[in-house]
């Protein structure tokens, strides 16, 4: 006998089929391992009554069905616990009873067995793409997991957040393709291999598309034109809250999916990577009411849901229903899962998808003060995660730079992305914005500091990197929608030539407009993201919605590395340029002027004229120099670095600021110069000749370093 | 399916024999024997797999359980584990844990 022998709840006080239980305790909710048993934990605004469903694992039918006794309800917690289970062998599920009176909000259904949303493990799709448990009964199944994993010392690293280098990764599609060369493909396992990569990239943060268990094949149809399935493929669908995709697993076929994702989560912080995950509370997998009852419209549709006042669904997600976000209950429920991922499974920060549906009131309406946003933003466990916002929803609300923020949410920056792109293709008007935007957005961030905004050009939504300079329209037809989906505003130019071709001088502006951007990107204040691909040149071929392919259009191909090894190689360098460079990461906005006494502010703007930036309309060129003194809001001294952008057709001469101290002007980086000319090694920069002036060549970018 | 564990116990390190198929139904077994063999803080402990047709992730969870108890001092060797266990193992990332020998001694 183990001493937990003593305790009274080791002891069952009820038998039913021959499966042993007593009163369980309301908390935690979800499954958790007691000693001697299981504790089951539910809860139900308007439900009348609860039983508890177990199947062996993989079975057909269940083989007990335990109704919980009205005494062991604690106000609507339901909560038991069931001795003598084989926790590796089981999965259970609910059936709630109740009413089925959908205008006031109910759809109660006793046939229907329901997952539980607090699982933390779903059985039934272990696999990707796995057929065998489509048509069973209750296809997605709760499971048990265990909190054995060894994590030795790891933590969460809170590495500041003005010193990361974020690359947006999807799971699948980083290794899929044959050309990854690693052992278990379009897995959790397979990320960790590629760890060498990603350190050698200069990659300090990983940011995972969903990674919550979603079912692929929700939606899925047959490709009009090609017959091939289309899918659920990036997971925007969310079926449970607390649960890693068992697909996404090489070793989900053996249920332990959490341990493998926990081990990537402590290698990849072994080597200095911080881990985000993009979380979906904007909506779930369930739909409108047309849709299927998996979990929470069976267990509390009143409560989980934002519904007009006839039961039907908001949509405020675009995707058939809206999560109750600020609903108390749901609340906590987001707030719990949160914490779960931030505790047991050390991740450093959420990206929040369609966050500005979790600003909206249950009736739908924008709150000023949006209590579950306030709630994450001081919570204590959740204090050194990183919380970004997709700022926007599929409502109408458009709030980048406007996001209820408590000092400490921080948003993709749409108008970053905005920006960019159109000073790139050479529109008028764009320069005053663009030196903002480099700035850190501060004018739009006034109260914040550089960290509020992530500065991004590309993400999975929309063109690659690649397709921007490459595409002036979209090309979605593969999308079987007859090319009506996915974003007309992409601000992108073709350089001249719709899609492939071999024009060398189409594909060298193409090539050069790309090293623009990943270096305007990585010079700028604030916190970078790029696309997984953009620095190999990864295509998409136009098609800027990808989320249905499960296919060589979104899987990452490696040998774009050699393919496009000038490319690689200058992407490399810029992210390792941004790395090396403190100048380059200030937490605090700039102040504009020279606190440190150095001769220079710490931000100056100049143009084709050393000193003076020229403002007007029409202008497409922008340059500036970072006084070395003033690294780290001057906490660190750094070279001075200086910044010149010609986005005008022709080269231009730009007269240089000069530098006090004996200290002299090196050529860093020339996106003019084809490779290997286009950038020079940490130390290796050469000295200008002339000290005075430089050409920059059209539509290029010139970084000097001055030492 | 029939499992078997027999543990020999030497000057330098403990040895378990195990043989047959580990899963679920077996795994108690397992466990009790190396929770037998906790107390005696072995320095060393030798898990010969040699005869092991399979291992299920129950298995594996004593795996994890034999490691923790025995703290970071200690050293846990497999011998001759089958190709699937050890896929598990580095898929996993169990595979840092253990050290994976042809022999013990070597």
């Amino acid at each position: 006998m183990t001493k937990f022998d003593t305790r009274i709840d080791f002891y069952p006080t009820n038998e039913h089929q021959g499966i042993k239980y007593r009163r369980g305790r309301v908390l935690p909710f979800g499954s958790t391992l007691v000693p001697n048993g299981v504790n089951f934990s539910i809860y139900s605004s308007a439900a009348t009554s609860c039983t508890l469903v177990l199947f062996r694992k993989n079975g057909a039918t269940p083989f007990a069905e335990i109704p919980l006794p009205d005494e062991f309800r604690v106000g609507n917690v339901y909560a038991i616990i069931v001795f003598g289970l084989d926790y590796e062998n089981i999965e259970y599920g609910y059936r709630m009873d109740g009413p089925y009176d959908p205008q006031n909000g109910h759809r109660f259904n006793k046939d229907i067995i329901l997952s539980d949303p607090y699982a933390k493990a779903i059985g039934g799709r272990d696999v990707w793409r796995d057929v065998t448990n489509l048509d069973r009964l209750y296809p997605f199944r709760s499971r048990l997991v265990f909190d054995d994993f060894d994590w030795e010392e790891d933590n969460p690293l809170e590495t500041p957040m003005e010193d990361l280098i974020i690359y947006e990764i999807h799971v699948r599609g980083f290794t899929a393709h044959q050309s990854s060369g690693v052992r278990h493909r379009g897995t959790f396992a397979a990320i960790r291999e590629k760890i060498p990569y990603l350190l050698d990239l200069g990659i300090n943060c990983i940011e995972l598309m969903p990674i919550y268990e979603f079912d692929e094949y929700e939606h899925s149809r047959e490709n009009p034109e090609t017959a091939e399935l289309l899918v659920n493929y990036w997971g925007y669908s969310t079926l449970n809250f607390f649960a890693p995709k068992a697909g996404y697993a090489a070793t989900g076929k053996y249920g332990m999916a959490v341990d493998e994702l926990k081990t990537l989560v402590k290698e990849l912080h072994r080597n200095g990577i911080e881990v985000i995950l993009d979380v979906v509370f904007n909506h779930t997998a369930e739909g409108d009411h047309r849709g299927p009852t998996i979990s929470f419209k069976g267990v509390d549709n009143k409560t989980y849901y934002m519904l007009t006042p006839d039961g039907y669904y908001f949509n405020f997600s675009g995707t058939g229903n809206t999560l109750n976000c600020n609903h108390p209950v749901v609340r906590s429920m987001v707030l719990d899962c949160l914490r779960y991922w931030a505790s047991e499974y050390h991740i450093d920060g959420f990206r929040f998808d369609l966050a500005s549906i979790l600003g909206r009131a249950q009736d739908g309406s924008p709150l000023n003060n949006p209590p579950l946003l306030e709630s994450l933003a001081y919570d204590p466990i959740l204090a050194k995660c990183k919380l970004i916002a997709e700022a926007w929803d599929a409502g109408g609300l458009y709030q980048v730079g406007a996001f209820p923020a408590y000092g400490r949410w921080a948003e993709w920056n749409g108008k970053y992305r905005d920006t960019i792109r159109k000073f790139l293709k050479g529109e008028k008007n764009t320069v005053g914005q663009l030196s903002q935007c480099m700035q850190g957005s501060p004018e739009m961030y006034i109260c914040r500091d550089t960290t509020a905004g992530i500065n991004f050009i590309t993400c999975h939504d929309g063109f690659t990197l690649y397709d921007l300079f490459a595409y002036n329209s979209k090309h979605n037809e593969a999308n079987g929608e007859n090319n009506q989906d996915g974003n007309d505003d992409n601000d992108s130019w073709n350089c001249g030539c719709e899609g492939e071709t071999d024009d060398a001088g189409v594909n060298f502006l193409r090539n050069k407009q790309i090293k623009n951007a990943l270096a305007i990107l990585m010079l700028s204040q604030g916190v970078p993201m790029i696309l997984m691909g953009d620095e190999m040149g990864r295509t998409q071929y136009g098609n800027n919605n990808t989320y249905c392919h499960d296919n060589e259009l979104n899987w990452l191909d490696w040998a774009l590395i050699e393919k496009n090894s000038d490319l690689f190689a200058f992407a490399r360098h810029i992210i390792n340029f941004r790395r090396q460079h403190p100048v380059l990461r200030n937490k605090e906005h700039y102040r504009n002027r020279d606190y440190k006494n150095s001769g220079y502010a710490d931000i100056t703007f100049h143009g084709t004229k050393a000193w003076y930036a020229d403002w007007s309309e029409t202008n497409t060129v922008f340059a500036f120099m970072l006084d070395g003194h003033h690294a780290k809001n001057g906490f660190v001294q750094d070279n001075t670095i200086y910044v010149a952008i010609n986005m005008y057709w022709d080269a231009l001469d730009f007269d240089l600021p000069q530098l006090s101290e004996n200290r002299k002007w090196h050529v860093a980086i020339n996106t003019a110069m084809a490779h290997p000319d286009s950038f020079y090694p940490h130390n290796e920069e050469p000295v200008l000749n002339d000290q005075h002036s430089f050409i920059v060549g059209a539509r290029s970018v010139v970084v000097l370093v001055g030492k | 399916m029939s499992f078997s564990v027999k543990t020999e116990i030497y000057e330098k390190y403990t040895e378990l024999i195990l043989e047959g198929a580990l899963d679920s139904s077996t795994a108690p077994l397992f466990s009790e024997e190396v929770k037998k063999i906790i107390p005696q803080n072995p320095d060393t402990l030798v898990l010969n797999v040699e005869k092991l047709d399979f291992m299920s992730s129950a298995g594996l969870r004593v795996l994890i359980f034999a490691k923790q108890k025995l703290g970071t001092t200690a050293t846990l060797f497999l011998v001759r584990p089958q190709e699937q266990l050890v896929e598990t193992l580095k898929m996993t990332g169990l595979i840092f844990s253990v050290n994976i020998v042809d022999n013990y001694p070597e």
